[in-house]
């Protein structure tokens, strides 16, 4: 179980040195509990103290890196089971699989593919994280081939290799030694060889099970063997079991502290039916998987996942906010309805998708107000009159518009329409719908 | 080590309710475990996917949708009967959205014509939508109310600006009720506990804290879900127990992905699957968070959906 502060405290020099950049060490014990401090950072700490917080103060997830360089992906360390108490840390990977039997030309697309599958979305760039290569084959010499067609091809893309044989694991692994590979499929009958070959190779070892059971005794027997970087499968494969095992994992991990699956989990979710994988992948997503193996790629496929991938883990106690400036929508000419709203990511999500939906083209002005909703902003005191009519100005959209200027409010803040007037000299300030579902008709009739 | 699996038990439960009557009445909810945590409690009902059809044909949906019910649409019976026995449905969800004083205007009179019409040709349960037009859903929903009277329809959606009529028709008429507020567990919380303190009996509610579409705010609704039933399970909240709703096909049909053609978004992707995928991954989302009825618009989200559901059962 974790330990508190003042029990790691005790533990500690107690020489108040500051090389660990705190004040005291009871202040450096207190950031060790809350986990927002490595006991590395203690330069003094005996041996002994070492072993104990080592084992407390590690988090519950153990954290591991996929893949190397930019495009690395870290997993684990999650605190929480709902992300409403507090943000999911590391997004899950997305892996797609490439079987050692595919052709040469059906290897390159699928590497172009992976290559060309970055997209930038509200900000993020997103992408197919990793190729997971899969000895269909049972052939050792056509698994290496696979793995150094890759390496070669796609030096920057992180792999997992996916063999139950030492042989093929040996001879794939020459070409990721240090890159932050995956070697997937441990189990009881390689274990000791697989541990030896991740080791040898700096990879991280994905432990193959057939159940929660043997999952746990797998890791402790690898761990034994002297592995510390682990990714774990329990056998989960319908969704039903990945909703099971993945809760048993998480909550044994984090309410329980069980060391034995605190490792990032590995799912692989490949299913005949495209729109079936698409369904159980997002289940994995939402509910702690930290790496999805795919069977295929598809552009509708990677943004739906992309998607959802970026909500889930989007920190809950920050509202997301989209940037102040002026949106165009449609192709609006000088004489388009000008209008303004706040820029709650929410708020702007719903009146730009209302203006698209009435099919007239318009601007949309998005204020700063730190996020909040319109009512809230103006009852807070970011959404005044002084504050739209100085962002019109600087804007520069006068120039842009035509013979009147008249700017659409949204109706809750109709009380502002006079003031706005009184600041904006030669502007017309029209009061919009309420409700961004009352746009459609609203620019409709002005159209009309 | 063996595994010690740690497993949660729960004082509360989910109102177990049925809709519709007859041979094809369908029961929701009843579960006291998390969505689909069947290993470690009684999850004794699948969730329920109703079709969406409209009283006026769906100019406003994209092609992708529209196309499949070309032919049907211009009779909501034709549509709900096209659903029922050409693609399964189980469950239709009337939406009377030519009610609205901006679409067609119909009056409440009118829009009691066509429940009635619809009560009389179909043997599936059926959910009364109105336009979402606070003022104008009070009557139009006092009308339909008294049409769908002792058929176990549910009848909503009640909000907080009406929900006085909204409740009194539900109850007069004997119907289950839709219960919507926006994305606030508070909201809904409150919007129940006013229902039920003017008599309405809490375990013929469902909750709909507002849906949302991927990549549109759905982790506010997801969350909020989510938050509902602990409240409702861990904290045995009777106010939070009433099966959750997610109106997902009218919030997903809406945006950019499932409109825009795939020679504008080259980096989007087929523009057919991408709607589909978009409607089936916002509502498998809900279910997960906790979800019991779905109100989908494409028969090929609404089938994904539905082996996923089938793939739950372990």
């Amino acid at each position: 179980m974790a330990l508190t502060g003042v029990e790691i405290f005790k533990l500690l020099p107690k020489t108040n040195c500051k090389k660990c950049g705190q004040p005291t060490c009871l202040a450096f014990a207190m950031k060790l509990a809350q986990r927002q401090a490595s006991l590395d950072q203690c330069p003094d700490v005996s041996a002994e103290a070492k072993q104990k917080l080592g084992e407390a103060s590690a988090p519950p997830i153990r954290p591991i890196k996929l893949g190397t360089g930019d495009r690395a992906v870290k997993m684990g360390e999650e605190t929480v089971l709902f992300r409403h108490e507090k943000k999911f840390v590391n997004p899950c990977a997305l892996a797609v699989a490439m079987k050692d039997t595919a052709s040469g030309a059906d290897a390159q697309k699928l590497i172009d593919a992976v290559l060309g599958s970055e997209i930038d979305r509200v900000g993020q760039k997103l992408r197919i994280d990793a190729i997971a290569i899969t000895n269909d084959s049972g052939d050792p010499g056509k698994f290496e081939a696979m793995a150094k067609l890759v390496a070669e091809k796609a030096p920057a893309v992180a792999v997992i290799l996916s063999t139950t044989s030492p042989d093929a694991a040996e001879a794939a692994l020459k070409h990721f030694s240090n890159k932050g590979a995956v070697l997937y499929g441990a189990n009881a009958s390689n274990l000791d060889a697989m541990a030896a070959w991740a080791k040898a190779a700096k990879a991280t070892l994905g432990i193959a099970a057939a159940s929660l059971d043997e999952l746990s005794d797998l890791t402790e027997k690898a761990k034994a063997a002297g592995v510390e970087d682990m990714v774990i499968d329990s056998g989960a494969r319908k969704a039903g079991e990945i909703i099971r095992d993945n809760t048993l994992i998480r909550r044994a991990a984090i309410k329980k502290n069980v060391k034995s699956v605190g490792y990032p989990v590995i799912t692989f979710a490949m299913r005949d039916d495209n729109m079936l994988e698409t369904l159980v992948a997002s289940a994995a997503i939402a509910k702690y998987s930290s790496i999805v193996v795919l069977s295929s790629m598809e552009k509708w496929k990677d943004l739906a996942l992309f998607s959802l991938r970026q909500n889930i883990y989007t920190d809950p106690q920050v509202p997301m906010q989209v940037e102040q400036k002026i949106y165009k929508i449609g192709e609006p000419g000088p004489e388009a309805p000008f209008m303004i709203t706040t820029n709650f990511s929410l708020t702007y999500f719903i009146v730009s998708g209302e203006i698209e939906n009435s099919k007239v083209p318009a601007r949309l002005a998005v204020l700063d107000s730190e996020g909040l909703s319109v009512l809230t902003a103006w009852a807070a005191g970011k959404f005044t009159a002084s504050k739209i009519a100085q962002f019109i100005k600087e804007s520069g959209i006068e120039g842009e518009l035509g013979g009147t200027k008249e700017l659409i409010i949204p109706g809750y803040v109709a009380i502002l329409s006079g003031s706005i007037e009184d600041k904006l000299e030669g502007w017309k300030i029209t009061v919009g719908p309420r409700e961004a579902n009352g746009l459609p008709a609203f620019l409709k009739s002005r159209v009309a | 080590m063996p595994f010690t699996p740690p497993r949660e038990s729960y004082s509360g439960k989910i109102f177990e309710e049925t809709i519709g009557s007859g041979p094809k009445a369908i029961t929701v909810g009843g579960e006291n475990v998390l969505p689909f945590h069947s290993f470690e409690g009684a999850t004794p009902h699948k969730p329920v996917i109703a079709f969406e059809v409209q009283d006026v044909p769906p100019e406003d949906w994209p092609e992708v949708v529209k196309e499949v019910y070309k032919g049907v649409s211009g009779d909501p019976v034709t549509w709900a009967k096209y659903c029922i026995e050409k693609l399964g449905a189980e469950t239709i969800a009337l939406r009377l959205v030519g009610t609205h004083p901006d679409r067609q205007n119909f009056s409440p009179d009118e829009a009691a014509e066509t429940v009635r019409k619809m009560l009389a040709a179909i043997d599936v349960p059926l959910i009364i939508l109105g336009s979402q037009h606070a003022e104008k859903d009070s009557s139009v929903l006092i009308k339909c109310a008294e049409a769908a009277k002792g058929t176990n329809s549910v009848l909503g959606k009640a909000q907080e600006a009406n929900h006085k009529t909204i409740v009194a028709a539900a109850m007069a008429n004997d119907l289950k009720l839709i219960a919507m507020s926006e994305l606030d567990i508070n909201l809904s919380k409150q919007l129940n506990i006013l229902i039920t303190q003017m008599g309405f009996d809490k375990a013929k509610l469902m909750t709909d804290p507002m849906s949302s579409a991927l990549s549109y705010g759905l982790e506010y609704t997801y969350s909020v879900m989510e938050r509902i039933k602990l409240a409702a399970l861990a904290q045995n909240d009777p106010t939070l127990q009433p099966p959750i709703l997610a109106d997902v096909g009218m919030m997903v049909w809406k945006v950019k992905e499932t409109q825009a053609p795939e020679a504008d978004m080259p980096a989007w992707g087929s523009l057919k699957d991408r709607g589909i995928a978009w409607e089936a991954v916002t509502a498998a989302s809900f279910l997960i968070a906790g979800a019991e009825v779905l109100i989908m618009r494409h028969p090929d989200s609404i089938n994904a959906v539905k082996k996923f559901i089938a793939e739950m059962e372990v």
